[in-house]
């Protein structure tokens, strides 16, 4: 079964590098974004399982977010992706969906 | 009570990439074991060996503050900042990866094998101003002394990074012994054995041997051999 991974980041070159990874793997489906407006559209018109913040979302962003994709879908997990690249990726999700 | 976890170096993660042969002491990219993802803000770290003329090409970082120490050969570093530079051992290197970075790592020589440190710890503030540094330390004075390479004070010795984290390498003679005072409560020491046969706290550490401990002020340190060589990373055990 795959999982459906949603990353925000306001990076496009580290957007562009997480999409790759994300769907570099079978049992992944990633889908990448930098706008918080992007995300919400995603995530009302997608069955995400898991949404990873990136970088540059600001503690005032980060709040909206995390209250505007739970009122969506109240038990979507959201977790910090640190890095920014392939290093601690796995890790993070296997914990996240395990 | 002190409290600690022992990883003995045969039980790190391996991966073998024929250029790069790598050690990594926690999770890291397909190495995943749920019992070694972080000691306190200690994310990563690995111990790679990287053929000569052999690298990382260009690939982002973001909210991470990444700490490499050459331990033989140098590294030819580039980044998205303007940064150009070689590190060799005997020196050290910080990015605060903050926003976000893109930067690549090369063995500097095409005839010598680079062997290095990379260590990743989580940073206290999230999306900071990128920075790079390098510092070239004073080999001599680690002598059966713990030497502080990096601490989270712009003024005080070594490097500085966004989290209240101390490292020290120290280079000791058989039979030196010591107490190592740590530098803030609510920290714990993770200890890497670079070189030789170490005791603390009464665990005796063999070459590339990681021992952590926490809920204690100090730790018992002796060396058994006479090229024994040690990293201390002095870290806050709770997350931001």
């Amino acid at each position: 079964m795959q999982t459906t991974i949603l990353y925000i980041g306001r990076d496009t070159e580290i957007t562009t590098v997480m999409n790759r990874l994300l769907n570099a793997r079978p049992e992944w489906k990633g889908i990448c974004v930098c706008t918080d407006d992007e995300a919400i559209e995603i995530c009302q018109t997608h069955e995400i399982d898991l949404v990873l913040l990136g970088n540059g979302i600001d503690a005032v962003c980060e709040k909206a977010l995390r209250a505007k994709l739970t009122g969506l879908k109240p038990e979507l997990k959201i977790i910090q992706h640190y890095g920014g690249g392939s290093g601690l990726l796995y890790g993070e999700i296997m914990t996240a969906i395990n | 009570m002190s409290q600690f976890i022992l990883h003995k170096e045969n039980t790190r993660g391996h991966a073998n990439h024929g250029w790069l042969d790598a050690h990594h002491s926690f999770s890291f990219a397909n190495y995943y074991n749920p019992e070694r993802m972080h000691f306190g803000v200690l994310r990563v770290l690995n111990d790679d060996s990287i053929d000569g003329g052999m690298g990382f090409g260009a690939h982002p970082h973001d909210n991470m503050e990444i700490i490499t120490i050459p331990l033989a050969g140098a590294i030819a570093h580039k980044d998205s900042m303007g940064n150009s530079a070689t590190i060799k051992n005997g020196e050290i290197q910080v990015m605060s990866a903050g926003t976000g970075v893109s930067h690549s790592e090369f063995n500097a020589n095409a005839d010598e094998q680079l062997n290095l440190l990379q260590i990743w710890l989580f940073p206290n503030k999230k999306n900071v101003t990128p920075r790079y540094d390098q510092q070239t330390l004073d080999v001599a004075a680690r002598h059966n002394n713990f030497q502080q390479i990096l601490s989270p004070n712009a003024d005080d010795a070594g490097v500085w990074i966004h989290q209240d984290a101390w490292f020290s390498l120290g280079k000791f003679d058989a039979g030196f012994e010591t107490e190592y005072k740590i530098k803030k409560a609510g920290n714990g020491v993770y200890a890497f054995i670079i070189n030789g046969e170490v005791t603390i706290n009464g665990q005796v550490l063999s070459k590339r041997d990681g021992l952590g401990i926490w809920d204690t002020d100090s730790i018992s340190f002796k060396a058994n051999t006479a090229d024994a060589e040690v990293l201390l990373m002095d870290v806050p055990m709770e997350l931001n």
